[in-house]
């Protein structure tokens, strides 16, 4: 975004633009509080008349059935906690490496890498080894994957100083392929280019269910990650480093920090995180491996961890707004019989007002002062 | 800290507008019946832009409309992916009070199954699974219909289109070679392009095809780019199994003509649309909420055929399909009903040059593949007997399989 700086305002005030563009000093809570309030007031409302101009549906009754969709029923509840913890725990794992501004873009790959190992372990050893050792087997090998997945890029960015963007986009398609060539592989039946679900008669490989409760334990162990990875952010030499070498990374070297060290670290356990959430993902609930499993969920959740300003607290809420939307979205299709994209359409806007409200955090809109009055910000 | 509670506020207020809407969780009951309505919930794979799930769509419309069922008796949801999101979905729809839930994607069988252990009282029916009748649960269904019927009435407008261009000197008899875009080399792609290439055989007795896979179900690039290879490659005519609207319009660009699947493409290939094949599902709709509403068994495994309606074909665009080809459909059609017309005929194609006198298929699913079924007798191929998905394998003479990676 150009700052547009302003030259000489009093002696060529007739070239003055109409408005310029100035950076803000920190604000008073209540006033940042208002911005978002007033941003999502404006989405809401946007929305609404979006929904009644092309629909001719009432707004209200979309937002209720939006509502409806995430919370209706128990069900509908704990499918929102579930997605929300598999989103959540892949922006856990994109956070740290955005913190060091190491683009991070490759969750996607590293999450499908992780599923695929887990899947390997279930499908190979399934009846083989004692179930224990099975999930012992699975849980070691998808973090591994996922931390090698991760751990490429960085190695290659810390020797070399290669473009991480570009590494980690690539190897997401370089794992889309090794699980199609593996669906190829194990599929069931000939031909048919799917798995379907692995060990269903002995559930050999299955993560435990806890009580009656299918989702329970993959919300329990994101919520200790969520957890454990505020801690390691902010507590911890290493989340210091990170912060450190975010910052500016002369300024690492400068302090003795090992720089190559702490990208490599880093990404390590950004890969391992993605691994576990593919563990959970195959391991857990789907119990089959497909190429989209991850469900672009590994770039949405850079929008979680943005939005989020790298706190993983926060990042609770930013994903289930985002969630919460979604599942919204499947219920406006299903009950007012629109296309699964006006759903999304909504979801766009009220991203749209979420985000631009943060320009207007940052930034003021100073006018043209024709009457010698004091610029004012408009929101 | 401030921004936690400013989106602690966000969340709050948008909350805040959906609190009204928790009342009338509870469905009202209807007290004009004593029977209480049968209810249906739906799951499809994509949404109606694609052509394989709108077919599914418009036969619940056309059910609804003959049993007169009130709008409160369907729920539908689109876009559910083959994995978990499907039992989800299913579980949701039983909640919901749904008799019967139908699933129409082959990936979303297992998670049916996983439902119908949960839900005894509820019926699940699946359209185009293969493990019904190895799973032993009451209330898991499979539906499929006997398409490879309709490809063959397809396949004898593509012959005969065929005999037309070499009649009228485009090509040679020798030269008359068809092209096939399929998605996975799977016995449902490999049983729908043999019966089409064995219908136009029956006219065009010169005829070959060749084959290629995309490796998907719905890739409109890989099947126009599918289609374009074919075309290059000298085919004169050609077909596809796979659901976008790729091989046809590449067809209708380079004025070839095309037999299309799962309905009618006349709208955006006027000059090279001749017929296309599809399952009507309205029978099998029909037939389910029938048996619960009358409180009957489902079959296990339903095969539609054309005695049902269920497999059918579309209007012909006669200003492209060859002269007298409504007349000799309607021939054909009737030997097949009458059973003097068997699509498999083991005396109309040789495997490796030889006449098949016995073939073991893999009916029963298994990871291993394993063959478990005698299905040639009385001199022909018993498709979509012994379950009511395709199982038909073979590698026929006179077919050439491009590539074979999927």
């Amino acid at each position: 975004m150009s700052n547009n700086c302003q030259p000489n305002g009093h002696t060529r005030v007739n070239n003055q633009p109409l408005f310029h563009i100035t950076k803000r000093k920190a604000l008073p809570w209540y006033y940042t509080w208002g911005i978002r309030g007033a941003a999502i007031v404006a989405a809401l409302l946007t929305c609404a008349a979006v929904t009644s101009l092309l629909t001719g549906e009432n707004p209200l009754e979309v937002f209720q059935t939006i509502g409806y969709g995430a919370f209706g029923t128990t069900r509908k509840t704990w499918i929102l906690l579930q997605n929300l913890a598999i989103l959540l725990c892949i922006s856990l794992a994109v956070t740290p490496a955005f913190k060091m501004r190491f683009w991070n873009i490759g969750a996607e790959g590293q999450v499908l890498i992780g599923g695929l190992a887990t899947a390997a372990c279930m499908i190979l050893l399934g009846d083989k080894v004692p179930n224990a050792v099975l999930i012992a087997t699975m849980v070691i090998s998808s973090i591994a994957a996922g931390a090698v997945w991760g751990g490429i890029p960085a190695f290659f960015k810390a020797k070399w100083n290669t473009n991480e963007t570009l590494f980690t986009l690539m190897m997401n398609y370089v794992a889309t392929q090794l699980v199609a060539f593996f669906v190829i592989v194990w599929e069931v039946p000939k031909g048919a280019g799917k798995i379907g679900i692995i060990n269903q008669d002995t559930m050999a490989g299955w993560l435990p269910q806890i009580g009656d409760y299918k989702y329970l334990l993959n919300i329990l162990i994101v919520a200790m990650l969520t957890v454990a990875m505020y801690v390691y952010l902010n507590y911890t030499k290493h989340g210091y480093e990170i912060t450190v070498v975010g910052e500016s990374e002369r300024t690492a070297r400068y302090v003795g920090i090992k720089v190559d060290k702490v990208i490599i670290r880093t990404m390590l356990l950004s890969g391992a995180v993605c691994g576990i959430a593919g563990l959970l993902l195959v391991g857990g609930t789907d119990h089959t491996i497909t190429t989209t499993i991850a469900g672009g969920r590994g770039f949405t959740a850079v929008m979680v961890s943005w939005l989020a300003q790298f706190n993983p607290i926060v990042m609770v809420l930013t994903s289930f707004l985002l969630v919460f939307l979604d599942r919204g979205a499947g219920e406006i299709s299903t009950v007012f019989a629109l296309n699964h994209s006006f759903g999304d359409i909504l979801t766009g806007i009220i991203l749209f007002f979420i985000i631009g409200s943060e320009f207007f955090v940052n930034y003021q809109l100073n006018f043209r002062k024709n009457t010698g009055k004091e610029g004012k910000a408009n929101v | 800290m401030k921004k936690l509670f400013s989106l602690a506020l966000v969340l709050l207020m948008s909350l805040g507008l959906f609190a009204a809407c928790g009342g009338d969780d509870t469905p009202a009951n209807n007290d004009v019946d004593t029977k209480e309505a049968v209810k249906v919930g739906f799951i499809f794979l994509h949404d109606e832009n694609s052509t394989y799930d709108l077919n599914f769509m418009n036969g619940v419309t056309e059910a609804a409309a003959n049993l007169g069922l009130a709008e409160d008796q369907i729920i539908m949801r689109t876009n559910i992916p083959e994995g978990q999101e499907c039992y989800d979905a299913a579980a949701d729809l039983a909640d919901a009070g749904c008799d019967i839930i139908f699933a129409d994607s082959f990936g979303h069988e297992d998670y049916m199954i996983q439902a119908a252990k949960e839900f005894p009282n509820v019926q699940f029916c699946h359209a185009t699974g293969t493990k019904a009748h190895t799973e032993g649960l009451d209330n898991f269904h499979n539906a499929f219909a006997s398409i490879y019927e309709g490809r063959y009435l397809a396949g004898v407008a593509a012959g005969m289109k065929l005999n037309e261009m070499i009649a009228a000197g485009e090509f040679t008899a020798e030269e008359a070679k068809m092209g096939y875009v399929g998605a996975f080399t799977y016995a449902e792609v490999i049983s729908g392009y043999t019966s089409f290439y064995l219908g136009a055989k029956s006219v065009c007795p010169t005829v070959t095809m060749d084959v290629t896979f995309t490796g998907s179900w719905y890739d409109e690039t890989a099947e126009k780019e599918g289609a374009n290879k074919l075309i290059e490659n000298g085919c004169k005519l050609i077909s596809q199994h796979a659901d976008s609207m790729g091989a046809p319009t590449a067809c209708e660009t380079k004025g070839v003509p095309n037999v299309s699947y799962n309905g009618s493409t006349i709208g955006a290939c006027p000059n090279t649309f001749i017929v296309s094949s599809r399952i009507n599902w309205a029978p099998y709709y029909e037939y389910i909420i029938n048996c619960v509403e009358n409180g009957e068994a489902i079959a296990t495994d339903w095969t539609g055929t054309i005695a049902t309606n269920s497999v059918v074909l579309t209007d012909i665009n006669e200003t492209v399909a060859a002269a007298g080809t409504a007349d000799k459909l309607a021939e054909v059609k009737t030997g097949l009903l009458d059973g003097t017309v068997h699509v498999f005929d083991a005396a109309s194609f040789t495997v490796d040059g030889a006449a098949l006198t016995g073939y073991m298929a893999d009916v029963d699913t298994d990871a291993a593949y394993t063959p478990d079924t005698e299905v040639i007798a009385d001199g022909y191929f018993h498709e979509s007997e012994f379950r009511s998905a395709p199982y038909f394998d073979l590698q026929i003479d006179g077919i050439n399989l491009l590539d074979t990676r999927f």
